[in-house]
């Protein structure tokens, strides 16, 4: 045990940097460039019951420190994640995986987790109630303590792996759903996912994004992730992840400050392909600065 | 692909809204025309993305119009300015179906990637005809530049300063064994509707990551969904799905 690695429910990290759901697609084009075993772990890009090929173009668009996207978790659909890109994945990446579902009913959550819940690469499973760029699903669910319960109770009858439910920002009350979620059984908590927003285009004065609203990220939104990872941290008993705008090691360390037991780190690896492994190699240095001996005693220490 | 240190050793403009800019560094990466590059920018989250209009062994250069700010802000950059840039990202034109007489079609800066296109065409052999199109005259440039290696060239202006009145395709009737085109989206469509033979095209897009993890450019395809920054930007006529 280093004094990086830290403990995300019952299975060691060596360190706390996790790459993000739907900015590490999974796993191959970032392993051409570095050696992702370096990671904490990754989560793979969000997967549904059959292929979805997202919305329509443009998905992206840029805000002042951060960006929006609408892709509309396009992904291959379980059974091609299954047949295909965990094996490939085996042949580069040694340790266990987090898988990221999502879905359009309690039902199809169930069936997707049921099919990963066999895969032994599969280390955690990440339920997404929170992708703000689908019609009635992802969001839908996370946005009312009554379905995220339901989403969150169906997973865990169909799987022994740690359950993690990735919550969104865009309620009013985060803390009823993350207990909510904790109470119908799940194991930890991310949060957050993109906050919904928007951009128009002044020479055409139209939307930038053809859904029209898309999800922000990147540092803009960081300390409104940090103020929700501090609200939630305080009223559940299971770890939470933090995550949203993290891009450099002392970030890591405010959020973990605030009550993460880990961090997710998402659209830095898309503007700076090695940004996991330079916070990696960056916190002990930064550790040493700050007069830390090790990551998981200063968890939720800003509340001490 | 690479992520390194470029330094900029030009950068002038070409007309009030096109410029040149070229940039010394490590370009292993870069292997041929029709792929780009992604630079870093101060200020500015995302990348911005621009094809490469032509290598040698120390340098590559790029032709951008001012679009918005992180373009309107590039063109305040000094010489010996440093860029992070990736390298060596997206596919390149195949040259191998182009024929005895290639016709090469570019809107506005859509000549970048031609360029490079039409020098490695012309060492072939090629009879290579270039169409360039702008919407008046003093927005032309790299006529002469394409004059240079040997090409015939063709201007089109949209309200008829200079060249050929029109747009792009009223200059389309020239003998052609096969074509490469690269501009708006509105083009791509009209060239590709009014030739009369095989083709490729490069695509723009508003990119997230620019090395196929983000899905934010992925355009449907008679062969299914392909990462324009990734499987494309040269796509073939046969394979494009128009919107309309």
């Amino acid at each position: 045990m280093g004094r990086l690695s830290v403990d995300l429910c019952g299975i060691e990290l060596d360190n706390p940097v996790i790459a993000a759901s739907g900015t590490f697609g999974y796993g191959c084009e970032f392993a051409e460039i570095y050696d992702i075993n370096c990671l904490g772990t990754f989560s793979f890009k969000g997967t549904t019951l059959e292929p979805r090929m997202g919305n329509p173009l443009p998905r992206i668009a840029e805000g002042r420190g951060g960006m929006l996207n609408s892709v509309g978790l396009q992904n291959p659909g379980v059974d091609a994640v299954i047949a295909e890109e965990l094996p490939r994945l085996a042949r580069f990446f040694r340790k266990p995986v987090m898988a990221n579902v999502s879905g359009f009913s309690v039902e199809e959550y169930a069936q997707v987790c049921e099919k990963l819940e066999a895969q032994p690469q599969v280390g955690w499973l990440e339920v997404n109630i929170s992708c703000p760029n689908v019609h009635g699903g992802g969001m839908s669910f996370g946005t009312d303590p009554e379905s995220a319960a339901a989403v969150t109770r169906a997973v865990r009858a169909v799987t022994a792996k740690p359950v993690i439910v990735k919550l969104s920002p865009n309620v009013t009350d985060i803390v009823s759903i993350a207990r909510a979620c904790e109470d119908a059984g799940a194991d930890g908590i991310s949060l957050i996912n993109t906050v919904m927003a928007m951009r128009i285009d002044l020479n055409t004065r139209q939307p930038v994004l053809a859904n029209l609203t898309g999800g922000l990220s990147g540092p803009a939104v960081f300390p409104l992730a940090l103020r929700m990872v501090w609200q939630v941290s305080d009223a559940v008993h299971i770890p939470v992840i933090g995550l949203g705008g993290i891009s450099s090691a002392e970030d890591v360390i405010e959020m973990m400050l605030a009550g993460a037991c880990a961090v997710e780190v998402g659209s830095a690896n898309l503007v700076r392909p090695t940004a996991c492994r330079d916070i990696i190699e960056a916190l002990p240095a930064v550790m040493d600065r700050l007069g830390i001996d090790n990551l998981k005693s200063i968890i939720g220490g800003a509340k001490a | 692909m690479k992520q390194s240190i470029f330094t900029i050793i030009e950068n002038r403009p070409l007309s009030p809204k096109a410029s040149r800019m070229r940039l010394q560094g490590d370009v292993s990466a870069i292997t041929g025309p029709g792929q780009f590059v992604d630079l870093a920018l101060d200020g500015f989250f995302l990348r911005r993305p621009f094809s490469v209009c032509d290598a040698d062994s120390n340098s590559f250069t790029i032709l951008y119009e001012r679009a918005g700010q992180g373009t309107e802000a590039m063109t305040a950059l000094p010489v010996g300015s440093k860029l992070d840039v990736l390298t060596g990202l997206g596919n390149t034109f195949d040259r191998t179906e182009a024929g005895d007489h290639p016709l090469l079609i570019a809107g506005g800066s859509g000549a970048s990637p031609l360029y490079w296109l039409a020098r490695l065409l012309r060492a072939e052999g090629k009879n290579v005809t270039v169409i360039l199109g702008f919407s008046s005259k003093e927005e032309v440039f790299y006529e002469e530049e394409f004059r240079a290696l040997g090409c015939e060239v063709l201007v089109t202006t949209e309200d008829g300063s200079y060249g050929i009145p029109g747009f792009v395709t009223a200059a389309m009737d020239r003998p052609c064994s096969y074509f490469y085109v690269c501009g708006s989206k509105l083009m791509l469509r009209e060239v590709c509707r009014r030739a009369e033979t095989s083709g490729q095209l490069s695509m723009a897009q508003r990119l997230g990551c620019g090395f196929g993890v983000c899905m934010g450019c992925t355009c449907q395809t008679v062969s299914g969904g392909k990462r324009l920054c990734k499987d494309g930007p040269v796509l073939r006529k046969e394979e494009v799905l128009w919107d309309d």
